[in-house]
């Protein structure tokens, strides 16, 4: 007699067993609890001490940035009067200022309209599935020249200066300038470096090792001062400009680091399959090689460009009032001293917000461009 | 098959037209002479298998012809045109000889059929709909017409090879390379990967191929090239290159691989 004693009943041809459900406290958040938080007796205590520490600090930090802080105030002491925690009155006085540096008031409305035109230019950009996404990405491709025109004037509009420039605004025009432009040019640097040509071999080889071998400030100075002396006497070089186009080199410069290594990643098989074929080489760089080696890259890319956004505070080193500069301006009024920490702080926000949005970004692309696995 | 082969032969012609001519060639690596003296005549029509022992020069060999490797010495010619250093021809040459590879090398960002309709569209300038309806075909061809929207990581292995020969298909190549196409393939799916080929053979392609299965070489080709230390040793048709042959280092090959 099969089927007795020891084997249970068997319900099932062999070979089609059904797929069972899986037993009662392997999936759900006790699971979850039980793995993460209290697996083991060393779990158990760094959980309590994490539990314990955030106790300590949250409440008190709540406390400071919002249950306690004032928002309205005429001068320090005034906020002083009216509750311990954060003087936010004072960035509220400020906020102007943060954010437009010393535009003039009356054109403010330029700068506001051009941020919203950025966010219209970048959404195509950024967001594969829009609808009409080739119209808007020719608006795209016109925004450089449209903002030029709004944040600087002339051409019917009252032209303002760039040493007006400053706080927010100022930081946004060298962050967003530098990515735009050091992105295609660090591409190209990098595929320069693995050119067959030696003479541009060299040339970008060159400028890559020295461009990274000098640290940003000394590029800034050089910008700020040193450059007056190369250029013919009587040429007027816009110190903003200037900046921007420093800025972009050196982060063009490791961008092709970052954009060689995701070439390298790109097997030679790859490489191999587009000539047997018969693309010329742009055409197997830019449909093959460049979109597998970019994903690569999208982590080191988006390093890069987050360094780039927070290196923009330099600019305060050569007298230009980017928030850090602005701050320390407002910090001297005598109403409202001692308020740095309510300053660095609200900064350090800012630069926290842009840049994390950044970061998930990139995670999103990264899981966006997985095609299964990689050949 | 053996009826399929019965009609196949009526059609596997060889013409007298002449597709590859390749004179004194030499191929150094550095200081190392991989390729010595090939001499070699291939027409319209022909399926040759190339074997040997590993580092035998078969692959350095094939990958000649369509310009991935450089030669230093001698002449070849392609369909009448003559590689050399010169770009025009390499991507003339390129353009009418398909090559499928050992790991297949497909483009992992594409779908299947992008992968199949690149060329086409960059290389032909063939409208995308055109080159995805000849796409579509010759992936009906290979038997994976459902897998036309999925990513090659996807796929299996023969299936991906299957789309590899697909993809060199849709340029209408006149002649195929196929370096090692079944090496890297597991045992079940090598089967499925050699029918398109016999029934590519059957269609009358002119085809140059480097691998080690030895019932493929009897059932199409219809000559063996025997390559050791960067040289045709022998060449002769199948059935007296397997039964009749002439030199020792054939002998002692053939009896290694047909050993198991």
């Amino acid at each position: 007699m099969p089927n007795t004693s020891n084997a249970p009943t068997q319900s099932y041809v062999p070979g089609e067993h059904p797929d069972l459900k899986p037993p009662i406290g392997q999936t759900g958040i006790l699971l979850w609890l039980r793995k993460n938080l209290f697996s083991s007796t060393f779990n158990v205590v760094l959980t309590l001490v994490t539990l314990y520490f955030l106790y300590l600090v949250i409440p008190p930090l709540v406390n400071w940035l919002f249950l306690d802080a004032v928002f309205q105030a005429g001068s320090r002491d005034e906020c002083r009067a009216l509750g311990e925690g954060a003087c936010w009155g004072f960035i509220d006085k400020r906020l102007g200022q943060f954010t437009y540096g010393f535009y003039p008031i009356e054109e403010r409305w330029r700068v506001n309209l051009t941020f919203l035109l950025l966010v219209i230019a970048v959404l195509p950009v950024l967001w594969e599935k829009m609808p009409k996404r080739r119209l808007m990405l020719g608006f795209s491709l016109v925004f450089p020249f449209v903002s030029a025109w709004l944040l600087l004037g002339g051409f019917g509009l009252e032209s303002v200066n760039t040493d007006q420039f400053g706080g927010f605004m100022l930081t946004m025009i060298i962050g967003v300038t530098g990515i735009v432009f050091s992105l295609p040019m660090g591409i190209l640097l990098a595929l320069g470096r693995q050119s067959q040509l030696h003479f541009i071999r060299w040339l970008c080889t060159g400028f890559i090792e020295f461009i990274r071998g000098v640290p940003l400030i000394t590029l800034l100075f050089v910008a700020s001062t040193m450059l007056n002396y190369f250029l013919p006497p009587g040429t007027t070089f816009d110190l903003l400009l200037r900046v921007l186009i420093m800025v972009t080199i050196f982060s063009a410069a490791y961008i092709a680091e970052v954009v060689r290594g995701g070439l390298q990643a790109v097997p030679k098989g790859q490489h191999e399959a587009a000539d047997a074929m018969g693309l010329k080489y742009w055409a197997s760089m830019r449909l093959i090689v460049l979109p597998q080696a970019l994903k690569i890259s999208i982590p080191g890319i988006v390093n890069t460009f987050i360094g780039l956004f927070k290196d923009s505070t330099l600019v305060v080193i050569i007298g230009l009032l980017d928030p850090l500069g602005i701050g320390r301006a407002s910090l001297s009024d005598s109403k409202w001293q001692g308020l740095a920490t309510e300053v660095y702080v609200f900064i350090a926000i800012f630069f926290f917000i842009c840049c994390f949005s950044m970061s998930r970004y990139s995670i999103y692309l990264e899981n966006k461009l997985h095609t299964g696995h990689r050949i | 098959m053996t009826d399929h082969e019965a009609q196949g032969a009526a059609s596997m012609q060889v013409s007298d037209q002449e597709m590859i001519r390749i004179n004194d060639m030499h191929k150094w690596y550095g200081q190392f002479h991989v390729l010595k003296n090939i001499n070699l005549n291939v027409k319209a029509g022909e399926r040759i298998v190339v074997c040997g022992p590993s580092g035998s020069g078969k692959s350095t060999l094939i990958r000649c012809m369509n310009r991935l490797e450089e030669h230093q010495r001698g002449e070849i010619w392609v369909d009448g045109v003559e590689l050399t250093s010169d770009l025009k021809n390499i991507e003339q040459i390129r353009r009418e000889v398909g090559m499928v590879f050992q790991h297949f090398n497909l483009f992992p960002h594409l779908t299947v059929l992008e992968n199949c309709t690149l060329a086409p569209i960059w290389v032909r300038k063939m409208p995308k709909a055109e080159a995805e309806d000849v796409a579509r075909a010759y992936l009906e061809r290979v038997k994976i017409p459902e897998q036309a929207d999925k990513f090659p990581g996807q796929l299996s292995g023969g299936q991906q090879q299957r789309v590899a020969i697909a993809r060199s298909l849709c340029m209408n190549p006149k002649i195929m390379l196929f370096d090692e196409p079944t090496s890297a393939l597991d045992p079940e799916m090598i089967k499925e990967v050699l029918d398109v080929m016999i029934e590519l053979a059957h269609d009358g392609m002119t085809m140059l191929c480097v691998t080690h299965e030895m019932g493929f070489a009897k059932t199409v080709a219809n000559r063996v090239i025997f390559m050791d230390g960067g040289e045709i040793i022998e060449e002769n048709e199948p059935q007296e290159f397997f039964n009749n042959p002439q030199s020792e280092r054939t002998q002692e090959f053939l009896s290694q691989i047909l050993a198991h």
